[in-house]
């Protein structure tokens, strides 16, 4: 399966995932960032556009992820727990030695994404018993419902948020640290996705999406696949909010719960790159970010603006995404074989 | 929150009539515009997103309108004959080339416009939060207990006159007969020589209308903010899953009981989760409506 473009396409990605930060050391928060948006639209496409569940709230598990790890990193060595260490109470900073972080850290990304996991099992046989629009409202409910109820929380730090131990050792090191954790997870998520969508669970779920019901009558357990896909998205989800948590240094509902931007973003990047693909939401994901980047200070007051005409545009005019636009404009570049007799008349 | 309950239903139980009272007051607002929601659903299988930010759309250009000294039955007609105009344009802009695509489209599409009027609202008016002051007097019953505003009673008698002239409207003219014929069949309708793309675009300038006409009640008696929007859109849609689509009583009725249920758990769990009610409502009304589908094998689509 693997031909000599997807090496290249691979070479190069881990070339500049390797040397990037090194030749720009001051782009490398924003590498990572790209990585995290990498790593979010894939596992959005897993439902969005392999199975054909729109959601627009797993920015809900990033959250939770997030405020999770912060959770297990302050209560694990510190006996005041995380009600002692908010920023309402204070500034009460214990020091971590650099075992106890590290350690604190690890644990608390592998919980987020255990926690994340379980959440959306738990949510699964109610939320996949709503299809279409329902539950992409129902899903943006859930997120949005999260976000409002983590801020009632006292323990939490309520609405003023929790800042997060600090990092030992220097600046560079720490954002290099961070860098590595989301390339890292990136890949990880991009192999497993990759390995996944090439067994029978890959073609399973795109059944799913052509015709659920048939499906069914097929015998093919939907359910059971439908909550794969989501518990596998949830989870690394969960696992990038508690690095971005980390990294952010500090966290509010509106670091946690970035419901009108990264919620959005990761399903415009998908669009974007062409939904249902593997490498669409990759594709999607750099455009966008590098567009950002590159643009956002330009524009001022208009960034927002900018990003609503951008996703009306796209989801209006330019459906299939550049991914799919490729697929119908180059067939033979993905190994699809037109039959050119089937072509009716107005196509030819 | 037991005290709460303790003043609500054993020390004062009067504060019970202003909870209902408010209740009722958001309740008639939340119904113009989930009737509106449903009718764009029904007509042409739009799920509108942005309906939230066309309420305070028309709230702003109530706000305007006020601090020209506009009178309030002018401005009322300014909004809505403006929100008409603005809702014509968006179907022809975005809408006509969504219709027939799936729904996810829709939703997302609008999502994007309603990304896109609350930066500019935010552009223009800034984030503050306004009212519009109509300086009118209050009313104080039970020893200052229940305190009713009348620019509510105001606001609750325009909700009702333009309910009415909907029904009216919907029931009697000949435009309001094509608009539920193109609901019911579509085909049918265009077969019958009406013209079906003419009342799309009807529908969607009529429901914007609607929502201009509830943004001018919602910053009479509420606050406006340009990020308010999406609660509006929220509370539509949990009215119009729990009621059903072109349903204008079971709207109404359920309208007012999510303001009730709102009010209600402002008082009793505290303000902190007033944001909360409405979205976690929506998530309840979906639950139950799939529970009770799924003992059938249906599901919610």
């Amino acid at each position: 399966m693997v031909n000599k473009n997807t090496l290249i396409t691979y070479g190069g990605l881990g070339l500049f995932g390797i040397f990037g930060p090194i030749l720009f050391p001051e782009y490398t928060l924003s590498i990572a960032y790209l990585w995290m948006m990498v790593l979010m639209a894939s596992t959005w496409d897993t439902l969005g556009g392999q199975m054909g569940y729109n959601s627009l709230g797993n920015i809900a598990f990033f959250g939770v992820g997030m405020y999770v790890s912060a959770i297990v990193q302050i209560s694990f060595f510190y006996d005041g727990g995380v009600g002692e260490y908010t920023s309402a109470m204070g500034s009460i900073k214990p020091e971590f030695t650099d075992a106890e972080y590290f350690y604190g850290l690890f644990l608390g990304i592998v919980v987020a994404a255990l926690v994340a996991l379980a959440m959306s099992v738990a949510l699964s046989t109610f939320m996949f018993g709503l299809r279409g629009p329902y539950f992409a409202i129902g899903s943006l409910g859930i997120a949005v419902a999260t976000a409002e109820l983590t801020i009632t929380i006292d323990y939490v730090g309520g609405a003023s948020g929790i800042s997060m131990p600090l990092f030992p050792g220097d600046i560079e090191f720490r954002s290099t640290f961070f860098y590595i954790l989301c390339f890292i997870l990136t890949i990880i998520s991009h192999f497993l996705l990759r390995w996944m969508y090439s067994t029978q669970f890959g073609l399973a779920i795109n059944a799913i999406r052509d015709d659920e019901d048939k499906a069914e009558a097929m015998g093919i357990p939907t359910l059971v696949y439908k909550r794969i896909g989501w518990g596998v998205a949830a989870m690394f989800m969960g696992a990038i909010g508690a690095v971005a948590g980390n990294m952010a240094g500090f966290i509010d509902k509106e670091v946690a719960y970035p419901i009108p931007t990264f919620g959005i973003f990761m399903v415009a990047m998908v669009l974007l790159g062409g939904k249902g693909t593997l490498w669409g939401p990759v594709v999607g994901a750099i455009i966008f970010h590098v567009v950002k980047e590159t643009t956002w200070t330009y524009l001022l007051n208009l960034q927002w603006v900018a990003l609503g005409l951008i996703l009306i545009v796209n989801i209006v005019y330019f459906q299939q995404g550049l991914m799919g636009w490729l697929q119908t404009k180059y067939p033979e570049m993905f190994g699809i074989v037109v039959d050119d007799g089937n072509k009716t008349e107005k196509e030819a | 929150m037991l005290d709460n309950l303790q003043l609500l239903f054993v020390w004062a139980p009067i504060i019970n009539v202003q909870v209902i009272l408010e209740g009722i007051f958001v309740g008639a607002v939340f119904a113009l515009s989930a009737y509106g929601l449903a009718l764009v659903w029904g007509v042409m299988n739009i799920k509108n997103l942005a309906q939230g930010d066309f309420v305070i759309m028309g709230g702003y250009m109530a706000l305007s309108l006020s601090q020209a000294n506009v009178p309030l039955p002018l401005i009322l007609i300014i909004v809505v004959a403006s929100m008409f105009v603005y809702g014509w344009v968006i179907y022809i802009g975005i809408i006509r080339r969504i219709l027939d695509q799936d729904m996810f489209v829709s939703l997302l599409a609008t999502f994007g416009l309603s990304l896109l009027m609350q930066q500019v609202m935010n552009l223009i008016y800034g984030p503050e939060v306004q009212i519009i002051d109509l300086h009118m007097p209050n009313f104080d019953f039970f020893d200052n207990m229940v305190n009713v505003p009348s620019s509510k009673i105001l606001s609750l008698c325009l909700a009702a006159i333009i309910a009415f002239s909907v029904v009216l409207f919907m029931k009697k003219s000949r435009t309001g007969q094509a608009i539920r014929a193109t609901a019911q069949d579509p085909r049918a309708a265009r077969v019958l020589g009406i013209n079906t793309d003419r009342i799309y675009a009807i529908t969607f300038a009529f429901n914007s209308a609607l929502c201009g006409a509830a943004g001018v009640l919602v910053a009479i008696i509420w606050v406006i903010q340009p990020f308010y929007g999406i609660t509006y859109s929220v509370r539509s849609f949990a009215i119009v899953t729990a009621a059903g689509l072109g349903n204008l009583p079971g709207v109404i009725g359920a309208a007012f009981g999510i303001g009730l249920v709102e009010k209600y758990t402002g008082v009793i769990i505290g303000t902190a989760y007033e944001v909360a009610a409405p979205v976690t409502m929506l998530v309840l009304v979906l639950i139950w409506r799939q529970m009770s589908m799924r003992s059938n094998r249906q599901v919610l689509r």
